[in-house]
């Protein structure tokens, strides 16, 4: 394809808050360019990964290259840049921001401003992005876009009363989309001529390509042929190839400009070398400085996963390596649980990433896996002065040695409607928050925030806050820092055996409350055995909570249905099958289920 | 020759108990007769490959096989006798509902050559019998019983349900001694304890949502639950049966079966001994020469089928085999035999299950003897347990 000039380029993104319509809104715009005949389109070609598009929800960020005729008969080259929707990837989504000139704000017409379009915007906004908004869903009969264009300008403080009126889903209005994009999108400045600067904002692998690299070229020429290093990782390769964005497919061509998006290979093996947000440069003619805002992504939850069939352990090792190629911010390191056996315990951004991880195993691999309760990353301070990471709650030390303990806190904002900001206040109590402003935005709805800890919302607090506000609450949050905090260690005994893999930290002041759930939920869970099962919560060896499973006393089948044989062999067979899956504690036999079913405490509690 | 026994099922009931998920529906004259004729048919029809058997037991099990017309029962009974080599002392045994037979049809019976009767009374109290969903009460059950008797049956067993909603230990001491207290006695006393089974009116009707099914908490979510006794009382129940029957000179034969001397069921003991059975009309199951089948559970794909009505055909493996004759013959108090075993399988007992023989020993739910092992009273309420892991 020839040639554009700078002035003829757009890259682009779209914010939105999850559900208003991102992803429909851009599968749209592709086929209204058409490049893609509507035959070839499956829906939402952007998220193409299954889970991405089971959950409705973009993972990974994607770009793509359209061609627009618009309507001043020019042909422009639109990079339409996707980023993910959840707050477990907010690095991610301020690299691919970074990466454009504006972005298009998509509003539900129902809905209105909610949390997360505020916290997009923002970013968008920090980015130095000219933002222009779009209201969706118009063809809904509770559609109101006067007042919620109203919205955006009062709340965001952007202008709205010319915003395209646009119904993704029946395809109208998508014209007036594209004409915005390029009379309220900036074209992209940058001298060709100058040393190449490009900035990473995404990657995958591939196996027969290695790492794919996604750009966006800010100074200077990519092209094939010449080496390539990365600033922060030093690393540096011969570039294989360069290309743009087709939907779905990568397009070669000759060279990357000052101004374009695209991707390049070049035999990369290990995605550790390029990773997002690190600044791309020719290594014979290198630019003076990186782009800014560079850095390694930690990851925030972690958990021990075990294959529920301890034989299928290398499989698991594996399956993690390939995970990882694609992944970068996914960790994990051989551990050992005398209750598990063998496997690993691994990092993520967040609970969404750690979940869909778990999923992609599950899946993909085919894999049956045991989790252990996610935690957070905690900072030991030991009385010898020196500081660590506490990521697997059996390695804490003796309480003797510790000084203190320091947890990870968030700033978090719920956007509610006023009539559940009780039981919205009184939830974030009950998670230990601190609370430090209400603002309404309007008459019927106010922004929460809080501070609360980290550990208080990775478990269920999406589903707490849900249920509370019947739907109506919106969450985000970012992380805030350490504060110090007194923790304890809540140990589970079975049969007087302390099962490591159900340990977890928790604050002292819900340690009573936690351990008689957890007894009373493993109580339920653990079948009678010939003897009498003491099943105890405690802490620093001081027993706080006690169920007991009492010994099994009748297990028979007393009709033997006549001649029916096979019936009764099913169930004895079901019955040793049962008990293959357990997972033996000293005498005493566990499903898989009980450590499962202890992540799920609060659930209809 | 080789022996053989023979069932024979009639899936009609004047109403389906609420406890009950065995193959049996309330349908109409119309559709017994078809029935009766595909039964007939496939009877005839079976008779040359049974005929190097000796047929030494016949049950006529159900639904209510009293509950249609006699003589269809009586029809039956001439083809059995005219096309099978029926032994003169074979057991043949009809299951009987109180309220559905009067004493003509029970002279019928016994005309035909039936000699034993296997009546449901379940419950002496007609409280419970009423929760239970019967059609009769403590009253039709005594006519019943004496009618039988009148009508020349000298060997009657009478079938008791333990641990029924609402059912306290003393109420079902007050049952056994009431059929105990009987004039003359039963030969033979079944006592079930009722367990609430999937795709029953009470499973739907309560789901899991039993007390003794939570451990008999007062929970109940607000949804209606069945008030079944505990665990432990339920368990009483079955120590105290076993003590009060054997006062009246009933000795346990197998997990829920009291006889007296001799009037052990044969034809129940051939399947615990993973003998020879051929089955009969609807959904009934066959095991002959290591093949078992079952018929086909569908009625009007047996009506029009009957000649072609085996589905599930299985061939079971020497493996299953072994399984099948431990788990089943355990049931029984006098347990396996180690030379029958050997017999049968050309393989000494000890080499196949010598570890979990071993390990039951020692929890003392197994004991070994020298004819061959048997399990405790201990295992007997465990015997699931124990059986389970008698699976290769």
């Amino acid at each position: 394809m020839s040639e554009f000039d700078q002035s003829k380029i757009r890259n682009f993104c779209i914010v939105a808050h999850i559900d208003h319509g991102k992803s429909t809104l851009a599968d749209r715009m592709i086929e209204t360019t058409g490049v893609l005949t509507s035959r070839e389109m499956q829906n939402q070609v952007l998220d193409n990964m299954e889970i991405e598009r089971e959950r409705g929800i973009t993972i990974k960020s994607q770009a793509v290259r359209m061609v627009y005729k618009a309507k001043d008969g020019e042909e422009y080259v639109f990079n339409m840049i996707d980023t993910p929707g959840h707050v477990d990837f907010g690095y991610e989504v301020s690299r691919s921001l970074a990466a454009c000139d504006g972005a298009i704000l998509v509003v539900d017409a129902t809905q209105g401003v909610e949390a997360q379009t505020l916290a997009n915007v923002y970013l968008a906004l920090d980015h130095d992005l000219d933002v222009f908004p779009v209201i969706n869903k118009i063809d809904l009969p509770s559609a109101r876009p006067d007042e919620v264009k109203e919205e955006i300008e009062d709340v965001i403080g952007i202008e709205a009363h010319d915003a395209p009126l646009v119904s993704a889903k029946m395809g109208t209005g998508i014209e007036d989309v594209l004409e915005s994009v390029v009379h309220k999108i900036p074209a992209p400045k940058g001298d060709p001529a100058a040393p190449l600067q490009a900035l990473i904002f995404d990657s995958v692998y591939d196996s027969y390509r290695g790492v794919i690299v996604f750009v966006r070229v800010r100074e200077g020429v990519l092209k094939k042929g010449m080496t390539a290093k990365c600033m922060a990782s030093g690393a540096s390769w011969e570039v294989v190839e360069v290309g743009y964005f087709g939907p779905g497919q990568f397009i070669p061509c000759d060279e990357l400009s000052a101004g374009t998006v695209g991707y390049f290979t070049a035999s990369i093996k290990n995605i550790q070398d390029a990773r997002v947000g690190d600044t791309v440069t020719d290594a014979e003619n290198p630019c003076a400085e990186a782009l800014p805002g560079y850095k390694k992504v930690m990851p925030m939850v972690y958990c021990g996963l075990y294959p529920a069939d301890t034989a299928r352990y290398p499989e698991l090792r594996d399956a993690l390596e390939k995970l990882q190629l694609n992944d970068a911010s996914l960790f994990y390191e051989p551990e050992t649980s005398q209750a598990l056996g063998f496997g690993f315990r691994a990092g993520f951004l967040g609970l969404l990433h750690l979940e869909v991880i778990q999923e992609r195993l599950e899946r993909e691999y085919n894999l049956d896996l045991v989790s252990t309760a996610p935690g957070v990353v905690y900072k030991v301070h030991k009385t010898d002065g020196t500081v660590f990471d506490l990521t697997n709650p059996s390695n804490l030390p003796d309480p003797s040695e510790i000084e203190y303990m320091e947890e990870p806190i968030v700033n978090g904002e719920i956007m509610v409607t006023t009539d559940y900001v009780g039981s919205i206040m009184q939830l974030c109590q009950e998670r230990r928050g601190r609370y430090i402003s209400t603002e309404y935005i309007e008459a019927t709805r106010a922004v929460l925030k809080y501070e609360l800890p980290l550990n208080e919302i990775i478990y269920d607090f999406f589903d707490a806050l849900k249920s509370r506000s019947r739907g109506y609450a919106s969450f985000d949050y970012e992380i805030k820092g350490y504060e110090q905090s007194e923790l304890v260690k809540l140990d589970i005994l079975i049969n007087r055996e302390q099962v490591d893999a159900l340990s977890f930290i928790v604050h002292k002041d819900g340690a009573y409350e936690r351990g008689r759930k957890m007894c009373e939920k493993l109580k339920g869970e653990i079948p009678r055995h010939l003897f009498e099962i003491p099943i105890q919560a405690a802490v620093g060896g001081k027993i706080i909570a006690r169920e007991t499973v009492k010994a099994m006393r009748k297990d028979v089948l007393a009709k033997c249905y006549g001649g029916d044989i096979s019936r009764k062999r099913k169930l004895l067979e079901k019955q040793k099958e049962g008990k293959k899956k357990m997972r033996q504690i000293g005498s005493v036999e566990i499903p898989q289920q009980a450590f499962l079913s202890v992540l799920k405490l609060d659930e209809g509690n | 020759m080789k022996s053989l026994g023979i069932y024979i099922h009639i899936p009609f009931c004047k109403q389906k108990c609420l406890y009950c998920d065995f193959l049996s529906f309330p349908e109409g004259r119309e559709q017994q007769a078809l029935y009766f004729d595909a039964l007939k048919k496939e009877i005839e029809l079976s008779a040359g490959e049974c005929k190097d058997y000796e047929v030494t037991s016949v049950f006529i099990g159900g639904g209510t096989p009293t509950y249609p017309e006699p003589a269809y029962i009586a029809d039956i009974m001439e083809i059995v006798k005219r096309d099978y080599n029926l032994s003169k002392d074979a057991e043949i045994t009809i299951e009987c509902n109180p309220g559905t037979a009067d004493y003509k049809a029970l002279r019928l019976y016994r005309d035909a050559g039936i000699n034993r009767i296997s009546i449901g009374l379940q419950s002496a109290r007609n409280e419970e019998l009423m929760a239970l969903g019967r059609i009769h009460n403590r009253k039709q059950f005594e006519e019943c019983y004496a009618d039988a008797r009148q009508a020349g049956f000298d060997n009657i067993n009478v079938d008791l349900m333990s641990a029924l909603p609402g059912q306290t230990l003393r109420d079902w001491e007050n049952n056994l001694e009431y059929v105990c207290g009987l004039e003359p006695e039963p030969e033979h006393i079944s006592a079930y304890s009722l367990i609430i089974e999937e795709e029953t009116p009470f499973y739907e009707m309560y789901g899991q949502n039993s007390s003794a099914v939570q451990g008999a908490s007062e929970k109940n979510n607000g949804k209606r639950y069945l008030p079944l006794p505990d665990e432990d009382t339920e368990r009483e129940m079955y120590h105290r049966t076993k003590e009060i029957l054997e006062k009246y000179g009933y000795s346990r034969y197998e997990i829920s079966n009291y006889a007296k001397d001799g009037y052990e069921c044969r034809h129940n003991v051939r399947y615990w001994d993973c003998g020879d059975y051929i089955g009969f009309g609807l959904g009934a199951a066959s095991l002959m020469k290591g093949v078992r089948y079952r018929n086909t559970p569908e009625l009007p794909h047996y009506i029009e089928a009957y000649d072609a009505a085996r589905t599930e055909v299985q061939e079971l493996t020497k493996e299953e085999q072994m399984e099948e004759f431990m788990f089943l013959g355990l049931r029984m108090v006098r347990g396996v035999s180690g030379d029958e075993f050997k017999k049968r399988f050309s393989c000494e007992m000890a080499d196949m299950f010598g570890d979990v023989i071993a390990e039951l020993r020692g929890e003392e739910l197994l004991e070994v003897t020298e004819e061959g092992i048997h399990l405790t009273d201990y295992g007997m309420d465990l015997s699931n347990y124990c059986m389970a892991k008698f699976l290769l």
